[in-house]
């Protein structure tokens, strides 16, 4: 389903380059529950945002379901990001100014759905998420593990081919990072493709495959 | 994607910074509405200007002596050379062309007029029988010079109102005898009210018979000749008269000019087109600068949200997406902006007229759809710039900026 060949990304800051990725071969296929892990400044967030197609690797090539998707336009990659793509990050990163369910129906907006659909398919995956008591309230009037929970249903609100959450629970206190956890697995149970980076090992012992990443290059378990 | 929902984005962003939005838009509704009120008083002033002529008579024309050429420009002959304007010129005129109703010769000159202990100095207008038809004038009691007056030079004369008030207060004037210079005329008339029109006062005008200010001020020579077109269709053709008539009389020499009350209000209007233009320039220029308080407020606005940027770009945002969110964010600001100038414009040019009499307003349509087409285009032009900015971010950036 993810296939990487030889990617790289460096950073070039005025005076000298950053090799941050220095040639990562790893594959992922359908209904993986993969987690990423490794030292800090490793490159963990780097390799996920490019298998989210938010940002370019300086060369290599990169298969999401079959198509290479490095000669994309920036359009193309939106477009990619909306369809078959669920993000979940360390700090939910909703917006402040809209309540859940507006939330959740984002991606449903950039895809062109029409309204009506939008908010019944957001207060679904609200309910899915047992959210249906807190449809209304902004990001501030919810506790840390219910704001992942509202971003976690903005991530499958377009039903994506691959969930990629990095740091999830990064921010959340145990309980709450475990129950999100128990959703991941949920998902994975019925079908979903998950890559989760964390620093957390025990996080890291429920999912079936885990990759090391260390200074850029993969330790152990990319094949 | 969502037009409705972009409004919708743009309306809770603006909602959210009331203040803020709302000094921004102050800039384009004063430039809005000063662009409009300086249209409306030039428009106004326009159609005042032609009520006024309008209020003097119609199809008039004005022989002075001495050539002006038609560019405005004043060409002082030999003082020996211009040949004035006489008595008689005015009586062959009105003979000779068919398409003239009446010519008046018309003395002014400044004489003092007593009667009793009460004097003052005032304009004297030697006229003839047809001067106050052609003017639109009437009397309020008595009479006016009669053709009869003129023809036996008789010393009579018409009072104005403010004339009349000043010397007689509130007793009869009519058969009273007043001093005017050295002779004594008999007063046979009293006008009614005028007012002022066009900057001149004919409350405040002794009218005697031409042939009577002719001994009184002991000259020939005339201040004009008023004439009445026949038509408006005539003037033409009455003007190639009257210079032909008067060129045979001067030696074949054009040291004359006519003017008509039309070719007047043209020049004036013209002169009001071009100030109206400047003034309204300048008011633009206002308005350019509430659209740079637009583009100021947009890249504070855009640099603000860029973590916002970021996540809807993450969310599958397309460039063109968020140049849409943020450009119908500036002209929704210059729109308001500008709909909220156009009101202020209506409402100061319905107020203004009951404070300042002499500034008459006339609000045009034109010049509401110009000003709101303008606002229009002030927001979009100053914020495509901050939108394109915005819209260019890369994601992973906007998504780390704190
Ligand atoms: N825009 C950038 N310019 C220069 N260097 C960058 C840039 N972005 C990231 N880096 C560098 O890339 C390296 C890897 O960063 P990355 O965020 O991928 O690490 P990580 O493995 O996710 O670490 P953590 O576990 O702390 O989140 C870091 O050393 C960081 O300084
Ligand atoms: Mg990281």
């Amino acid at each position: 389903m993810i296939v990487l060949k030889d990617i790289k990304k460096s950073y070039g800051l005025p005076k000298v380059t950053v090799d941050v990725l220095r040639g990562i071969d790893m594959e992922v296929a359908e209904r993986d529950f993969v987690a990423v892990t490794g030292p800090s400044g490793s490159g963990k967030s780097t390799l996920l945002h490019i298998i989210g197609c938010l940002d370019r690797p300086t060369s290599g090539q990169y298969l999401l379901l079959g198509v290479d998707v490095s000669r994309k336009t920036d359009n193309e990659l939106a477009e990619i990001r909306n369809r078959k793509i669920g993000f979940v990050f360390q700090s939910f990163n909703l917006l402040p100014k809209l309540i859940a369910w507006k939330n959740v129906e984002l991606p449903l907006l950039y895809g062109g759905v029409e309204p009506n659909t939008r908010k019944k398919k957001a207060l679904e995956m609200l309910e899915k998420l047992g959210l249906s008591h807190r449809t209304e309230h902004y990001p501030s009037e919810l506790s840390g593990g219910e704001q992942q929970r509202v971003a976690i249903a903005r991530a499958l609100i377009n039903d994506p081919a691959i969930i990629l959450a990095d740091e999830p629970t990064g921010n959340l206190d145990s309980r709450a990072g475990k129950e999100i956890i128990e959703i991941f697995k949920r998902l994975n149970e019925e079908g979903a493709t998950i890559v989760v980076v964390t620093h957390e090992k025990d996080i890291a012992e429920e999912a079936g495959k885990i990759i090391t990443i260390r200074d850029g290059v993969c330790q152990s378990g990319c094949y | 994607m969502d037009v409705i929902e972009v409004i919708r984005i743009s309306r809770d962003s603006l909602m959210g910074n009331r203040v803020r939005s709302f000094l921004t838009m102050l800039g384009v509704i004063i430039g809005v509405a000063s662009v409009i009120m300086l249209i409306s008083i030039g428009e106004g002033a326009r159609s005042y200007i032609g009520r006024e002529l309008g209020n003097l008579g119609t199809n008039i024309l004005i022989v002075v002596p001495g050539k002006t050429s038609a560019k405005g420009g004043f060409h002082p002959p030999a003082a020996t050379t211009v040949r004035k304007l006489v008595y008689d010129d005015a009586l062959i005129i009105k003979k000779r062309s068919r398409h003239i109703q009446d010519a008046v010769p018309l003395i002014l000159g400044d004489s003092k007029i007593k009667y009793l202990s009460q004097s003052r100095d005032n304009s004297v207008a030697g006229v003839t029988e047809t001067y106050f038809e052609i003017r639109n004038l009437s009397v309020e009691s008595g009479r006016f010079i009669s053709a009869s007056d003129v023809d036996s030079r008789r010393k009579v004369c018409v009072l104005g109102r403010t004339v009349k008030n000043d010397l007689f207060g509130d007793k009869n004037a009519l058969g009273a005898l007043a001093a005017i210079g050295d002779g004594k005329y008999r007063v046979i008339g009293v006008m009614e009210k005028k007012g002022v029109t066009l900057g001149i006062d004919f409350d405040d005008i002794v009218f005697i018979p031409t042939t009577a200010a002719q001994e009184l001020f002991d000259t020939d020579s005339l201040f004009n000749i008023t004439i009445k077109v026949r038509s408006a269709s005539e003037i033409d053709a009455a003007k190639e008269d009257i210079r032909q008539i008067l060129m045979k009389r001067h030696a074949g020499r054009e040291d004359f000019t006519i003017m008509s009350q039309d070719e007047m209000v043209a020049v004036m209007g013209k002169i009001l087109n071009i100030m109206t233009a400047v003034l309204a320039g300048i008011a633009a220029i206002s308005l350019v600068v509430g659209g740079i308080g637009i583009m100021n407020i947009m890249l504070v606005s855009v640099r603000e949200r860029t973590r916002e940027i970021g996540i809807r770009k993450a969310l599958g945002a397309k460039n063109r997406d968020i140049l849409l969110q943020f450009l119908i964010e500036s002209v929704t600001l210059s729109l308001i902006g500008g709909t909220g100038g156009i009101l202020l414009a209506g409402l100061l040019s319905f107020v203004i007229p009951y404070f300042v009499e002499f500034l008459p307003t006339h609000l045009a349509l034109w010049s509401i759809v110009v000003a709101f087409l303008f606002s229009a285009a002030v927001g979009i032009f100053f914020g495509v710039y901050p939108a394109r900015k915005a819209s260019l971010y890369d994601p992973i950036k906007a998504l780390r900026y704190e």
